[in-house]
């Protein structure tokens, strides 16, 4: 337990097993992430997390701390990087933040301003996604997915159900819920489920809720994402609140 | 931390799909002037696009992300559309009287609004036109000018519509795309600390409000010849009013006069709007013609805005702005004005109006309230109506049970003036047409005459004399024989067949 590596030059205490950004978000330190969730095994697939470790690229949730390692994450280089990855997010699906009701909470947009994003630079998708309103008590907007398929490990690894699955390969993957009409309301999801508080953008919604939140109040109005090692659990809050 | 992705400052770079119909309004204002066999003008088509492609944009959009999504409608006036659509989605979650906390904070945003659009629109864009006249030298004509020439005029112009920016941000939680109204109600309230700050400043605004309608009537008694006859044509006028037939912006029930100041109906209860206004579509316009289904098609078409409003109410509920109304129709001796740049003057009394409620209201415990949303039987069908700072907004939805939207209808207060403005144009063009040339001086007076309507059409809101307007003059025989523009730097060209 008392082994250690340098994030940024400051040491980072780890355990056994644990990867570099596990230990991160123990220790209380910030390293940018939109697929990661404490609660999940890692999926490695955003790379938003990556870091310079001892001067090669990794992604930081999927790679083992080492004892004296040294790792870079906040450096002009890698937040290029991953500014980038951010603007292709944004281009491939369709996020109109201004009109969206996870503004303000949503992990995606709180990384686009850390990182000083201010345009998304690259030509839009404009995808067309149609949304599920199936359900009686959730709202799948799709168009906002970034397939960080913590939907679908929480469904199947704490609720048990498989509610949703990525389909499809490549540029093409897409969330679908996972019955036979390919419809919500004809899977067992219920909003209570984990699954239901883990989108980290809004995709997965509670019904009528939208903008009860006012401006000042949000998520990251309170802070910049960048202030806490991991804001998962103060979104899983607010979608929490009323159901 | 400033939120710079929700201002969408250019949302035409974050999604076109959703754009495309509103950056339509961009662009030159396309008037063509038709003559007869004898060289007169027969008439006159102002040629504007609409924002049709918006309806089928909501459709399939959960209603409560409608009263925020549909103020990318108008970047003038964001704030009617916000509360038009909230009043609608108000019916569809049962929230048939909202609490007075929330009732008051809307009202609040929506007389901020107001203020700014009005200070706005006479400050910015007109006084520089009325100060100076029509025809003086376009370098001079804009704010910059005003600020030379009259500091204090200019300054103050600034300072109002600041404040109704003040009021809006606080009560929607930004300046442009708040969110406070929702379905049922509010998400704030004011904290006391935002009430004080207001409170300090809107004793300046009430009186710099007054001095605004004392300058607009001064203007107008300057030039009387010119003021009462430029553009003038006869039509009715609506607007909502409240049950006792007082002035209200936020809500009420429907009247229409003729032309003759009649009454033509009264009291109507908004939902059955489509009784009542009928829309007519021609093929040289993508804004429809609504009229009045009464008068028919060809006689129905109305006024509304400030000088319907002034003149269609009985009286206005805070006292000095009625004071300034019984002054403003005694000026005609009891006949209605259709003098579109009588326009100026009924809009600074609104905005005196205005000034005057946001004070009652900030004196007002509810506004600090905590009851803030309420709801009751789900309905599938909800109507909002509100009187916008260029007049009645009608937004129209129908939801289905999965909570989508699966139509939707408006008609913004533009498009109810879409005959008038014509008409006003037509009048205008009969009286400085000479021959077959287009001049400049010809394409300013259109221009004035297109702009005392404050139309919401991004060209109308370049700054003065260099709106961007392009006139076409087509003979009998439907031959072009002159094209003549400005352009949005100013700049004048000619396109002779
Ligand atoms: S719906 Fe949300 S949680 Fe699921 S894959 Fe898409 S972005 Fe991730
Ligand atoms: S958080 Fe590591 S790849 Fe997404």
């Amino acid at each position: 337990m008392n082994a250690t590596f340098t994030l940024d030059g400051r040491p980072v205490a780890f355990s056994e097993g644990q990867t570099i950004l596990q230990a991160a978000v123990a220790a209380g330190a910030y390293i940018p992430h939109l697929c990661f969730h404490p609660d999940f095994k890692p999926h490695g697939s955003c790379k938003v997390c990556t870091v310079k470790v001892g001067g090669r690229h990794a992604a930081s949730c999927t790679t083992r701390a080492t004892a004296g390692a040294v790792v870079e994450s906040d450096t002009p280089e890698l937040n290029a990087e991953r500014r980038a990855l951010v603007q292709m997010l944004f281009v491939e699906g369709n996020h109109f933040c201004p009109s969206c009701e996870k503004s303000g909470d949503c992990k995606l947009q709180a990384t686009a301003y850390d990182l000083g994003m201010s345009t998304p630079h690259f030509d839009h998708f404009y995808p067309d996604r149609p949304v599920d309103a199936s359900h009686p008590d959730m709202l799948l907007d799709f168009n906002r997915c970034i397939l960080c398929s913590l939907c679908v490990r929480a469904s199947r690894d704490v609720d048990g159900k498989n509610v949703f699955a990525l389909a499809g390969r490549g540029i093409r993957t897409r969330l679908i819920a996972n019955s036979r009409t390919g419809r919500l309301v004809d899977t067992s999801f219920s909003h209570q489920d984990k699954a239901a508080h883990v989108c980290p953008v809004g995709v997965i919604l509670h019904k009528r809720r939208g903008f009860e939140t006012p401006f000042g109040s949000r998520v990251f109005d309170r802070k910049p994402i960048s202030a806490r090692a991991d804001s998962t659990a103060e979104i899983a809050a607010v979608e929490a609140d009323g159901s | 931390m400033t939120y710079g992705l929700e201002t969408a400052e250019h949302p035409e770079k974050l999604r076109r799909v959703a754009i495309d119909p509103v950056s339509r309004v961009e662009g030159h204002g396309k008037v063509t002037i038709l003559l007869d066999d004898e060289g007169k003008v027969r008439q006159v088509r102002l040629h504007v696009v609409e924002f049709r492609g918006f309806e089928r944009f909501i459709q399939g959009r959960p209603y409560w992300e409608v009263p925020v999504m549909v103020q990318r409608l108008c970047g003038i006036c964001p704030v009617s559309h916000h509360l038009a659509a909230s009043k609608a989605m108000d019916a569809i979650v049962g929230a048939h009287r909202l609490t007075p906390a929330a009732e008051k904070i809307r009202r609040l945003m929506h007389y901020g609004q107001m203020l700014q659009s009005h200070a706005l629109h006479f400050f910015h864009l007109c006084s520089p036109d009325l100060l100076f006249g029509f025809a003086s030298d376009v370098a001079r004509r804009n704010i910059v000018g005003v600020a030379a020439a009259h500091p204090e005029t200019a300054r103050r112009g600034v300072l109002l519509r600041r404040f109704g920016q003040e009021v809006i941000r606080l009560t929607a939680g930004k300046r442009i795309h708040g969110t406070g109204s929702i379905p049922g109600g509010v998400n704030k309230a004011l904290s006391a600390e935002e009430r004080a700050a207001l409170l300090a400043d809107i004793y300046d605004m009430v009186a710099w409000s007054r001095d605004a309608v004392a300058l607009a009537k001064e203007l107008h008694g300057k030039d009387p010849a010119l003021y009462n006859s430029f553009g003038v044509f006869r039509s009715g006028f609506m607007s909502l009013v409240a049950p006792d037939g007082a002035m209200d912006f936020y809500d009420g029930r429907l009247r229409a006069r003729d032309d003759a100041g009649d009454i033509l109906f009264d009291q109507v209860d908004y939902r059955d709007y489509r009784t009542y206004i009928r829309e007519e579509v021609k093929p040289w316009s993508y804004m429809k013609f609504p009229f009045l289904a009464q008068l028919g098609a060809e006689k129905g078409w109305y006024k509304v805005g400030p000088l319907a409003r002034v003149q269609n109410c009985d009286h206005i509920p805070t006292p000095l702005a009625d004071a300034e109304r019984r002054e403003f129709v005694d000026y005609a001796g009891g006949a209605p004005i259709h003098a579109p740049l009588a326009y100026h003057w009924a809009r600074m009394i609104e905005m005196l109006h205005a000034a005057e409620t946001i004070k009652d209201l900030l004196h007002d415990d509810d506004i600090v309230g905590d009851d803030l949303v309420c709801t009751g039987e789900r309905a599938r069908e909800g109507v909002g109506v509100i009187e916008a700072p260029r007049g009645t907004l009608i937004h129209h939805y129908r939801v289905d049970d999965d909570d989508l939207v699966t139509m939707c209808n408006l008609i913004v207060s533009t498009t109810h003036n879409n005959q008038a403005m014509n008409e006003a144009i037509r009048h205008v063009a009969k009286r400085y047409l000479s021959g077959h040339e287009l001049t400049e001086g010809l394409l300013n007076h259109i221009e004035v005459a297109i702009r005392a309507f404050d139309p919401c059409l991004s060209c109308a809101t370049h700054a003065l004399g260099k709106m961007a307007l392009e006139v076409t003059l087509v003979d009998a025989g439907g031959a072009e024989v002159d094209r003549l523009a400005r352009h949005g730097d100013g700049r004048v060209s000619r396109d002779r067949p």
